[in-house]
């Protein structure tokens, strides 16, 4: 007997990992759930312009996402809106995944749950969230027209979140703690060809200040040592991700980082389990390599379904 | 299914502050990703709390000034008002059962 909470397929996150498996899954006539948080699309549902997924030469990040939504659903994709609170297999094989808003079973899981942008953890930031701290350009740049703007980092989302910045700011400081930047080439340049950014090396931020809203940073020379203030009326973060693996705890070993060791199947050392996309180890971090990632896992959870429960 | 009404500069003092209900605003723009996935959100929650609390938006590309006023600077910002004051702020998308645990917080 089955009922309505009884799953083939459970997928943990709708980033493009766990669309594409739940695109794949669901093409498999599998009965297929996918689990997510936030906002469908992952990080790139904050994504202003993805341009280097093969095939689609320029697309809003969260069309995207809720476009691979609407195909894996096509297939008979189940999505639900909700956190999972734990995750454990049972003496019988079946998963039982639990949620804010109820507990489902699944004869195999796919861990897509992505990485999160990491805070500076200084003082001010929490204070200022909402009031001139972000951590999507794409949804709070606009607040900022013709006002003065700083964006923390060195990589891709440091800079194509600056440049999308620079459409409303009258000026966007690039922060990066070292001297030079880890970004795409492309990206570099057009950020250095971009009349309005300005590069601030060396440099970290100590701390966030205002009254009612962001005001200034306070800042500081890691080679020189010296302190320095800048006003900006907010500031961009963008400083490296970190896997959102916490519900793996004691299931799966991970890596010093905390990503997810897996073979080239994308199998955890747990019969059934799968982790894909971000928060697997030597992810290449790209929207296509998510996806390909998650179509590898559903197609082994396919056949692992068959080899294990005999259908 | 509950379609909040917009509310705009011209009449949020009459529809939000002086209702005489608690009122849930949220203030969105046509740009803004992350606001298309709270929108149906707030609708289910129109329908559960009808009658309760009344639910408005705003859009802030049209309606800059109160969005000024209550010091928005990240959408999606859900606002609670109760008796012309903002009791309670939820900033970007938090899934449904979030949402009614932090509006039962300030009802």
């Amino acid at each position: 007997m089955t009922n309505d909470s009884d799953y083939d397929i459970a997928i943990i996150g709708a980033g493009p990992a766990g669309l594409a498996a739940g695109l794949y899954a669901a093409r498999a006539r599998r009965k297929t759930l996918l689990l997510e948080r936030e906002v469908t699309g992952g990080q790139i549902a904050l994504t202003s312009t993805v341009e280097n997924y093969p095939g689609i030469d320029e697309a809003n990040g969260f069309e995207l996402g809720q476009q691979m939504q609407r195909q894996a659903e096509k297939y008979g994709l189940q999505v639900a809106l909700t956190d999972v609170t734990a995750l454990d297999q049972r003496e019988d094989g079946l998963y039982s995944v639990q949620t804010k808003d109820g507990v489902y079973t699944a004869k195999s899981v796919i861990y897509t749950g992505g990485a999160d942008y990491n805070k500076l953890g200084v003082p001010g930031e929490a204070d200022f969230i909402g009031k001139g701290v972000s951590y999507c350009a794409t949804c709070d740049a606009a607040f900022f027209q013709d006002q003065v703007c700083a964006v923390v980092g060195g990589g891709d989302a440091a800079l194509d979140e600056g440049l999308f910045v620079t459409r409303y700011a009258s000026k966007v400081y690039v922060i990066h703690r070292r001297d030079e930047l880890r970004a795409s080439r492309i990206l570099q340049e057009r950020a250095f060809a971009n009349a309005k950014m300005e590069f601030v090396w060396d440099t970290v931020v100590t701390a966030i200040e205002g009254a009612a809203a962001v005001e200034r940073l306070s800042l500081q020379n890691v080679k020189t040592g010296a302190a320095s203030s800048l006003d900006v009326a907010a500031i961009f973060i963008f400083i490296g991700l970190s896997p959102n693996t916490g519900l793996l705890d004691g299931l799966v070993k991970m890596d010093a980082g905390r990503h997810v060791y897996v073979n080239e199947w994308m199998e955890t050392e747990v019969p059934g389990l799968y982790a894909a996309g971000d928060v697997r180890v030597n992810s290449a971090r790209q929207v296509v390599t998510a996806a390909g990632d998650g179509a590898t896992a559903a197609i082994r959870a396919d056949h692992y379904i068959t080899d294990a429960f005999g259908a | 299914m509950a379609k909040p009404k917009d509310v705009t500069d011209s009449d949020f003092e009459q529809v939000v502050l002086k209702a005489d209900k608690p009122v849930l605003v949220d203030f969105w723009a046509p740009w803004c990703g992350p606001c298309r996935m709270v929108a149906p959100v707030v609708e289910e929650l129109a329908d559960d709390y009808a009658g309760k609390v009344e639910f408005v938006k705003l859009n802030t590309d049209d309606n800059p000034d109160t969005a000024v006023k209550y010091g928005i600077r990240s959408i999606p910002t859900l606002l609670v008002f109760k008796e012309g004051e903002s009791v309670g702020q939820i900033v970007g998308f938090r899934p449904k059962s979030d949402l009614a645990a932090r509006l039962d917080a300030v009802l």
